[in-house]
């Protein structure tokens, strides 16, 4: 099992949501989050004043899926979230040593 | 006997001023950090606890009993032996100034944001009220009041309420310093909308605040309504536009800020000009307010939401104007500015008034800020600044994480 974690521009998060309902994932956590990559912050200003703000609003991503779907996940991300300009963020995978289903106690790939 | 008419309009315009107290949380609550704004929220409604006790139990005494020039006595203290002797019930009269009494302090809250103490704050407030508000108020309103008969004129409060608060901020943060890491990590707002809010409280709460000053619904309360109102609308053009020219943005903290600025610089002359005279007052603070945003920065000192820039200088700028823009056939009780054959009478009054306001407002603070800092200290420390407010004064949050 792999975990899938995006990180994306907020606006593009229901064109991402929807690419994984598409692509027949039943399940993700969304987390809204701050950062900065290459992008850099941005200035806004308040009563005249120019303030740097380095940490750009993000939406985190997160995907549990079977080892041979975690392509097709990224894949489907990619295509989704992509504007082709800076700061449409990154995809990552990263393998799940282990996995339960909560209510019925089901674990490994069965409680994907 | 009572006009029910007018008394009925200063009674409701006593429940608008009372609301703008509320307004004035909401207005600088969004400016804040996330993690102090109970504290700024609490500050202005702490008010409406502490001071309308105070004023009740000796603030109106002291600013309106008896007939000293300087200062009233206790001959009403717990509002008790007051007499009826106008168009509406002198209970009616209370009622309304005792709204001013509240938001006053409040606005000193603006600059001082972040790092008071909670118990420290309540002291300072209770003591200004009684030892600074009170007399300056007696002053500008009271028949007897030396600034009153010399011949100043201060419909609603630029010399006794925005001066007044404005100048005791520039003195409290004079002894306070600034905000922890203040010049060195941005502290931008948290939540505009509460600020948008908030001066849209504050703008309706002004039409009560100003036209309640003619205590009568007559012309003067119509004219008052129409000068607020559109002094309001003109701030918010000039600041936008120098904003944008400036910038390249016109912002919504500008829009609000201007209305503000506005606001302020039309209450000392708001039943007293008429014409297009709001609409360049309006305007000339609008500006005058934005370009003195840099003034804490001459001043050294960290007035955080810039009450020195909107309340100080738009106080200021409808003190002096109103030298120059009074015109008794709108007001036969004011006297007329130079611009309306008036001479210099009145300019030089009305500086004399601003002046003298500023001196004692000034010292008088900062030696009470001074005295409180000295003895139980003034500021939270600083891991509780660090904490923020809500936690470390209140135990509470604003925004569950």
């Amino acid at each position: 099992m792999k975990i899938v974690t995006a990180v994306v521009k907020p606006f593009r998060l229901d064109d991402v949501k929807q690419a994984l309902k598409d692509a027949g994932v039943t399940g993700m956590t969304v987390t809204e989050v701050r950062g900065f990559g290459r992008q850099g912050g941005h200035t806004e200003t308040y009563r005249g004043a120019e303030y740097k703000i380095d940490f750009v609003p993000k939406v985190r991503v997160e995907i549990v899926t079977d080892d041979a779907d975690a392509d097709r996940v990224v894949d489907a991300i990619v295509a989704a979230a992509a504007t082709g300009k800076i700061g449409d963020g990154k995809v990552w995978v990263t393998p799940v040593e282990r996995l339960v289903r909560i209510r019925t106690g089901d674990e490994g790939t069965s409680a994907v | 006997m009572f006009n029910s008419g007018d008394t009925a309009w200063v009674l409701i315009s006593a429940a608008l001023v009372l609301f703008m107290t509320p307004g004035l949380a909401f207005f600088y609550g969004g400016m804040v950090r996330a993690r102090h704004v109970l504290g700024m929220l609490m500050q202005n409604i702490f008010a409406m606890g502490i001071i309308s006790v105070l004023w009740s139990a000796i603030g109106y005494s002291l600013a309106f009993g008896g007939n000293n020039s300087i200062i009233g006595d206790a001959s009403h203290l717990f509002l008790s032996g007051l007499t009826d002797d106008g168009s509406i019930p002198t209970m009616a009269f209370v009622a309304f100034q005792m709204m001013f009494a509240v938001i006053t302090p409040a606005l000193i809250t603006g600059a001082t944001a972040d790092r008071l103490r909670f118990g420290s704050y309540a002291l300072f407030i209770a003591i200004w009220s009684v030892v600074v508000y009170a007399p300056v108020a007696r002053w500008v309103w009271n028949a007897d009041g030396w600034i009153y008969t010399m011949g100043s004129l201060d419909f609603a409060g630029g010399a006794a309420i925005h001066i007044n608060a404005g100048v005791a901020a520039l003195a409290v943060v004079m002894v306070i310093g600034p905000r922890k890491g203040h010049g060195v990590e941005p502290m931008p707002p948290h939540n505009l909308p509460f600020t948008v809010l908030g001066t849209g409280i504050l703008w309706f709460g002004w039409i009560g605040f100003n036209a309640g000053s003619a205590l009568a619904a007559n012309g003067i309360a119509a004219q008052a309504v129409v000068n607020t109102h559109l002094a309001a609308a003109a701030g918010m053009l000039t600041w936008l536009l120098i904003e944008r020219v400036k910038t390249g943005h016109a912002t919504t903290l500008g829009a609000a800020s201007g209305a503000v600025a506005g606001l302020v610089a039309v209450t000392p002359c708001a039943g007293f000009i008429g014409d297009a005279s709001p609409l360049i007052i309006g305007a000339i603070a609008g500006a005058l307010c934005y370009l003195s945003l840099g003034l804490k920065g001459r001043l050294k000192v960290d007035d955080s939401l810039d009450v020195i820039a909107v309340h100080l200088v738009g106080g200021l700028v409808g003190t002096v104007l109103l030298g120059f823009f009074a015109d008794t056939s709108v007001n036969a009780d004011g006297f007329d500015g130079m611009f309306f054959g008036g001479g210099g009478e009145l300019l030089k009054d009305q500086i004399v008034a601003a002046v003298a306001v500023m001196a004692f407002s000034f010292t008088v603070t900062w030696l009470i800020a001074q005295a409180i800092q000295r003895t139980i200290g003034l500021r939270v420390s600083e891991g509780d600044e660090l904490t923020g407010l809500d936690q470390s004064v209140h135990a509470e949050s604003a925004y569950q994480a």
